[in-house]
């Protein structure tokens, strides 16, 4: 029985340059010198650092713990000296520097203890904890944690499984190499993540540019204790998207914001799936992965490297630096980045090092102004407007861009790839997204700034009527001293009560302090001032800490 | 579907009386514009007040220097009048800042935490003081106040976090 696959829109045909780096197995990297181990290795709050200079440390023993909840943890990826916790160049495309552990190998190798997960026999949010605490993350480039991805959340369940294989950049082949390689143990692990999300059904997409990895596929699935379904697509840029992907697969269009498990799937890249396996049923934490080292290099491969790995030290193994070479691509030539500068680390995202020259990637013909020939939105499988994004991103009319759904571009380039204009679209793209979220944080900010001034001026109002109830409590003391016997008892009385009314006021005004109109707030209002609340009772308590000590 | 029409008619009337809005809104507009930095620089104790101005016609459009030029063309949009440049008077737009404390220098005298507009300083009386870093807008309020000079403004450097895609420079070649 075959699939009834589907179409997404547009997708376009780039040069594959495949087979450059398909020739010769995946190798193992040797040792480097030293390792250089980022500790903002995900999407989400940066790990960490648990260690110190010049401790020892055992290869998988973790060194930076998951801080906040988007967060995994990152671990030594052999045994060796801590000799820094600095910053150092990361493989970002800012070239700016980021916390980093180095580790100096001291060559044994030696691996802290370790033992497989029985997940079976597991609670399930235990287990999704073991996971974090062992660094499993995306590695299809989000780097999103996979613990998250991993909760079947309030369904209790996601129907289907997706292991995406689809590899569709040019030059890219690691994802390929590790099916042809390690099948068995992709859907190993592909068992933990159907058994975690109670998945029905499990399918593997491959492009069709990959007849090899489909071969060592489906005799592994043959061999598996569970359906799988290896389906081999039509080989289309950017087919391995994870939306495309779902579409070409199911024929379910994952909302515009919205997430695929909203439409009932979560999928997976294969190098994950092997990553939980060797987590899982070995214990071993994330401290590798597959990177393909292609482009302008004599003997281009695929290598097992340890995570942390200098660029330099990597490249080196496919010979010596060629003459011509212009530059680094980190990723491929349609999504990945220029790295600024050379002297940067392996993480867990990498999946390829595409050297330049300016034969293989001359540079791009100057732009011209925009013909409105709407190509490029015949090429966007995200169903957007790119030449309408494009006019409003260069206008920096950023709210007009959110309308055309800028946040649903998935940067894959086909748009400025056809654009006979040659206009670099994705630049102006991720130029409006990140001004927009840089504008979101501040708005952040200044609301939070506002509401601390404004109970602050509450406050102070509070200590003003407090000291004021208190001298005339003093005054009123110093009155019934002065007269001990004063006859005058009605006057005083009333007095008295007077004084009173003004202290339960001032009583009053002081508990006074909740804040009003919050009946007819939605619940996740009420959590938010909850946790506010929350936070300032914890300043409160510091502050209180601080005078009895 | 005229049925709907008078019940969502009658909603939104019932949450307009629900929700009635105590303030004037449109120093609330205002207010939302302003980057709550609370320094002052615009002549009023605090962007509330220079907001309520505003509104009032008491003040100008341009006396924000936290707000830059971006702040100035957005209260001109929401207010309908021409974009003026900020004025000088009222000081220069800096990058942005926190304030920083020497903790052996402190000694504890409270000056600052009383001049916090946003209570972002940590301490009490004797005791060394600290600033709680996200909290504080850098409006330098409490650099004068302190006795031994031990606050200094730190510029925030960008990071891997805060780094921005820049806009793109391309040569446009016309045709
Ligand atoms: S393909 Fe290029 S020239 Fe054509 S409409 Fe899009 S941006 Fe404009
Ligand atoms: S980069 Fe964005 S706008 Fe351009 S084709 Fe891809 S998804 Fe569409
Ligand atoms: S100058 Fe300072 S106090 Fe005045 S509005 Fe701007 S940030 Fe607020």
């Amino acid at each position: 029985m075959t699939r009834q696959l589907y179409e997404f829109n547009g997708g376009v045909h780039p040069e594959e340059h495949k087979h450059a780096s398909t020739s010769r197995p995946i190798g193992i990297a040797p040792l480097p010198r030293i390792l250089i181990v980022s500790l903002r290795q995900h999407i989400g709050q940066p790990a960490k650092p648990i260690v110190a200079v010049g401790e020892q440390v055992l290869k998988g023993q973790m060194i930076g713990q998951a801080e906040g909840y988007v967060s995994v943890a990152v671990h030594a990826p052999t045994s060796g000296t801590v000799t820094a916790i600095a910053g150092h160049a990361a493989a970002h495309p800012s070239g700016l520097t980021d916390l980093c552990i180095t580790i100096a190998p001291d060559g044994a190798d030696r691996w802290i203890e370790h033992s497989a997960l029985d997940y079976r026999n597991m609670d399930p949010s235990h287990l999704r904890n073991q996971l974090r605490d062992l660094g499993i993350a995306g590695l299809g480039g989000a780097v999103f944690p996979s613990f998250i991805k991993l909760n079947p959340g309030a369904t209790q369940k996601v129907p289907t499984l997706v292991l995406n294989g689809g590899e569709c950049e040019p030059w890219i082949t690691c994802d390929d190499m590790l099916m042809r390689e390690r099948a068995a143990e992709i859907l190993a692990g592909a068992a933990v993540m159907r058994y975690m999300l109670h998945s029905d059904e499990v399918l593997v997409g491959i492009e069709d540019n990959k007849p090899e990895a489909i071969a060592a596929m489906q005799a592994a699935a043959s061999q598996c204790d569970f359906p799988v379904e290896v389906v081999t697509v039509p080989t289309l840029y950017p087919g391995g998207g994870a939306k495309q992907l779902i579409k070409t697969l199911t024929g379910k269009e994952v909302p515009s914001g919205g997430r695929s498990t909203d439409v009932g799937v979560a999928t997976f890249n294969v190098g994950t799936a092997y990553a939980l396996h060797r987590a899982v049923n070995h214990g071993e934490p994330l401290i590798s992965r597959i990177v393909t080292v292609t482009g302008n290099v004599h003997r281009p491969q695929n290598f097992e490297v340890l995570i942390g790995t200098p660029l330099a030290e990597l490249v080196r193994l496919t010979g010596a630096t060629r003459d011509d070479t212009s530059g680094y691509v980190m990723g491929g030539p349609m999504m990945g980045f220029d790295l600024i500068s050379t002297d940067v680390p392996m993480v867990k995202a990498t999946n390829c090092i595409l050297v330049k020259s300016l034969a293989l990637f001359p540079p791009p013909p100057p732009a011209m102004p925009c013909i409105r020939c709407t190509r490029c939105a015949q090429a966007c499988p995200a169903d957007l407007q790119p030449q309408e994004l494009y006019w409003f991103a260069r206008a920096k009319n950023f709210g007009k861009t959110q309308e055309y759904h800028l946040f649903d571009c998935i940067e894959c380039g086909c748009c400025s790839y056809v654009c006979p204009s040659h206009i670099p679209l994705v630049q102006y793209y991720r130029y409006a997204k990140s001004e927009i979220w840089a504008k979101e944080k501040d708005k952040k900010a200044a609301d939070l700034a506002r509401e601390r001034h404004e109970f602050r001026q509450l406050r102070i109002e509070r200590e003003q009527q407090e000291r004021a109830a208190k001298l005339a409590l003093k005054a009123s003391a110093k009155l019934a001293e002065a007269s001990p016997e004063s006859p005058d008892d009605a006057a005083n009385a009333a007095k008295k009560a007077a004084i009173q009314a003004a202290l339960e006021r001032a009583k009053e005004k002081k508990e006074g302090v909740t804040p009003r109109n919050i009946e007819n707030l939605p619940p996740e209002k009420l959590q938010e001032i909850a946790e506010i609340e929350a936070r300032r009772a914890k300043i409160r308590a510091m502050a209180k800490d601080a005078v009895e000590k | 579907m005229s049925g709907l029409a008078v019940f969502l008619g009658a909603a939104l009337g019932f949450a307009a009386v629900r929700f009635k809005v105590q303030e004037d809104p449109i120093v609330e507009q205002i207010d939302a514009i302003l980057p709550q930095t609370q320094c002052g620089q615009c002549g009023f104790p605090g962007c509330k007040p220079y907001a309520t101005a505003i509104a009032n016609g008491d003040a100008e459009i341009n006396q924000c220097p936290p707000g830059g030029e971006d702040g100035i063309h957005k209260l001109a949009e929401l207010l309908g009048v021409e974009f003026k440049p900020l004025n000088a008077e009222h000081g220069e737009p800096k990058p942005k800042s926190v304030a920083v404390i020497d903790e052996t220098t402190c000694i504890g005298c409270t000056l600052c935490i009383q001049a916090c507009p946003v209570d972002a300083i940590l301490g009490a009386a004797k005791q060394m003081h600290t600033i709680i870093a996200q909290e504080c807008t850098g409006c330098e309020l409490c650099i004068a106040p302190c006795p031994v000079d031990c606050i200094s403004m730190v510029p925030i450097a960008e990071d891997v976090a805060t780094w921005k895609w820049k806009y793109p420079v391309v040569k446009l070649k016309v045709a």
